[in-house]
């Protein structure tokens, strides 16, 4: 399908401009000037309306950042438990306001650490957690009823949140307490970030008993943040992004009230997760499209009651793809225009991008200086005096119709394939990003498209930062621990537990407090997912190129 | 033999790596660089990525490993294609790779590694000029 409706270039320069066309970085072309008439058929109560109303356009929230600027959240997680304690703990000393944890590979893939699989990946992305005994020291000395946690875990999502509930519950808090956000967003792992465990509507499955598991009991819990992130990470454009994020977020709904959840309950707790790529205003408006579309789909398409579940509410990274292991130090500028887009588009929540994430995890001073960024945006720059400073420029508001055009021209797509199950199932979604990650690539080699460093502006200081490494000593440590763990544990409450959950796996029942119960019993990650492998099956891709 | 024959390469992606942004974007650069182009798919074991190259019977290996485990698994992989007598296929590597971890990659037998940055032309080109057909010299002789 077209991408873009996209107007023929002119054959000749127009008069005095240095190029033939003008594009975002998606490839959507861009007029000379805006002005008095665009976007056609304005209506700005029906295109805006006020800030804090339907359909959102202008920011969730009556006052924005007057009354409290985003959250900043720095994703953090290397090597063991106790390492990213000690991250963490240095995180809130400098002035973050919520945690983020980032696990390792074996861990997003739902394996042990001493799994084959697992050889050489322990506690390199983010931090190894196999059983409770490593989410406790995780948290030493950090209330869980006093913070804000998101944790960035797709497949064993469940799992992992079952380890958080049972720490909570060590600590006396109550879990109506807890706040936080769990990713839990296994279509897009599907599209593009490829961390699956069983096939997708078992996937979808699970999901939907945490959803109702946290309605009963942890209501202040988002329990998915729908992520468009990963999508534009794996190449998409800007409408991509958004298009099969929103749809992603509609089959969640769906599959929530198909499962017989109430609606009014559950939508509220979905969240999104967005990319700032460095395209300043295609980023604003793409998120001020999201809040639109969103509102629309919720109060039309599902009929929601509850002005909650029509506010699309966010968290923003800016786009570790666009940075460059050339001129680290470049990555600083780039970070900061990301980030200021962010808030002009009206995030709540906000992780900005360390220098050096090109070339390894980000160390202590890289991550200072990311987290100082947002802190002078938030600060000294005075974005955050006024709401939705753009509101109404007539460039913004054409490309957020432009934007949301395109967007839900794909949706409709997607609708016509009978939901994003089919069209992921027919690999839809994963052909279409390749194609625009490929055409990008193409426009790079070309200098059709510039990332200095890489293909302009090449030469001058290059030199490297200094590299966090994380050495064997973490898998060593890891592995240590879990032998001793599992030494430990008494083995027949774990079978017992699992053999609940399996039961629970095969019937109707909730999964959710059999987890809880295996967890409880210091199962791993690896054999609380492999039990239900039994029940589910695999996965195996095929794959589009 | 035909020494016209088509280089085939296999695009493999090891571990429990997801990030195939790269090695798809390359197993169609290559692909439309005129090679035979086979791609693993995600989360192969080095013993499978082993095995498929030596059942296709590919000139060359090109690994993408954006995880931090590639000073564990391009030695690995080297390892298990020595040990089946398949040492002379070449292996080529992509991804997040520190500078001061190449030099020991390519001690360890890997041919060339590209970082972010490289061009899709640049990498083709490579292939071109640095990876002969296998077989030719060892195994077929005259008559060919």
């Amino acid at each position: 399908m077209s991408k873009t409706v996209k107007k023929q270039p002119p054959k000749t320069h127009r008069k005095g401009e240095r190029d033939l066309r003008f594009t975002t970085i998606s490839d959507m072309p861009i007029e000379a000037l805006y002005g008095p008439g665009d976007p056609p058929d304005f209506n700005p109560d029906r295109n805006l309306g006020q800030p804090g109303q339907y359909p959102f356009t202008r920011g969730i929230h009556e006052n924005m950042y007057r009354g409290r600027v985003w959250t900043m959240r720095q994703f953090a997680g290397f090597g063991t438990a106790s390492d990213t304690n000690n991250r963490y703990k240095y995180l809130l000393e400098h002035g973050t306001t919520g945690l983020s944890v980032a696990f390792d590979l074996p861990t997003l893939m739902g394996v042990d650490s001493d799994h084959p699989l697992a050889l050489g990946e322990v506690g390199k992305e983010g931090v190894a957690i196999d059983t409770l005994a490593d989410m406790e020291t995780l948290f030493v000395g950090i209330p869980l009823e006093q913070i804000s946690t998101s944790m960035t875990i797709n497949a064993p999502a469940s799992v992992i949140f079952a380890m958080y509930l049972a720490v909570a519950e060590k600590q006396g808090a109550s879990l109506s307490s807890l706040r936080g956000t769990l990713q839990n967003d296994i279509f897009k792992e599907f599209i593009a970030q490829k961390e699956w465990i069983y096939p997708p509507r078992p996937h979808l499955r699970l999901i939907t008993d945490l959803m109702g598991f946290c309605c009963d009991q942890v209501p202040q819990w988002n329990t998915i943040s729908i992520s468009g992130y990963h999508i534009r990470e794996a190449g998409s454009t800007a409408v991509q992004e958004l298009a099969f994020t929103l749809a992603d977020g509609i089959g969640y709904v769906q599959a929530g009230i198909h499962a017989g959840l109430d609606m009014e309950v559950f939508a509220p707790r979905l969240s999104f997760f967005f990319n700032a790529h460095s395209d300043f205003f295609e980023e604003i408006a793409k998120l001020r499209a999201a809040r639109r579309i969103w509102a629309r789909i919720m109060r039309e398409r599902f009929g929601a009651k509850d002005p909650r579940a029509w506010k699309l509410r966010m968290h923003v990274q800016t786009a570790g793809c666009s940075l460059t292991a050339q001129q680290p130090v470049n990555n600083v500028a780039r970070v900061t225009v990301q980030a200021l887009a962010a808030v002009l588009g009206g995030t709540q929540s906000l992780h900005t991008n360390s220098m050096d994430e090109t070339l390894c995890l980000p160390t202590e001073h890289a991550v200072r200086v990311a987290l100082r960024t947002q802190q002078i945006i938030a600060e000294e720059t005075g974005v955050t005096n006024t709401v939705d400073p753009l509101g109404g420029s007539y460039f913004i508001e054409s490309l957020t119709d432009r934007v949301e055009e395109g967007a839900m021209a794909y949706i409709r797509q997607i609708d016509e394939m009978g939901g994003i199950i089919n069209a992921i199932e027919a690999n839809y979604p994963q052909k279409e990003i390749a194609d625009a990650s490929f055409h990008y690539q193409q426009q790079i080699d070309a200098k059709e498209k510039v990332m200095i460093g890489i293909n302009r502006h090449t030469g001058g200081d290059d030199t490297r930062p200094e590299v966090l490494t994380i050495g064997p000593e973490a898998e060593e440590d890891q592995l240590q621990r879990l032998r001793e763990t599992r030494r430990n544990r008494d083995q027949a409450a774990l079978d017992r537990a699992l053999a609940n959950l399996k039961a629970a796996a095969r019937g109707e029942d909730n999964t959710m407090p059999h987890i809880l119960d295996a967890v409880r019993a210091y199962g791993t990650v690896g054999e609380i997912s492999d039990a239900l492998k039994e029940i589910f099956g695999s996965y195996q891709e095929t794959s589009v190129f | 033999m035909n020494p016209e024959r088509k280089i085939r390469l296999l695009v493999g992606k090891v571990g429990l790596d997801g990030h195939d942004r790269g090695a798809k974007v390359i197993a169609r650069a290559l692909r439309d660089g005129g090679f035979e182009v086979i791609y693993t798919g995600l989360h192969q074991t080095p013993e499978m990525v082993v095995q498929t190259a030596i059942q296709e019977d590919v000139d060359a290996l090109c690994l993408s490993i954006l995880s931090g485990a590639h000073m564990t698994l391009f030695p690995r992989v080297i390892e298990l294609l020595r040990a089946q007598q398949a040492g002379d296929i070449k292996i080529l590597g992509g991804g997040i790779i520190p500078d001061d971890d190449i030099p020991r990659l390519k001690e360890a037998g890997v041919l060339e590694i590209f970082t972010p940055g490289a061009t899709l032309t640049s990498i083709v080109q490579f292939v071109r000029d640095n990876v002969p057909p296998r077989h030719l010299e060892e195994t077929h002789v005259q008559g060919d």
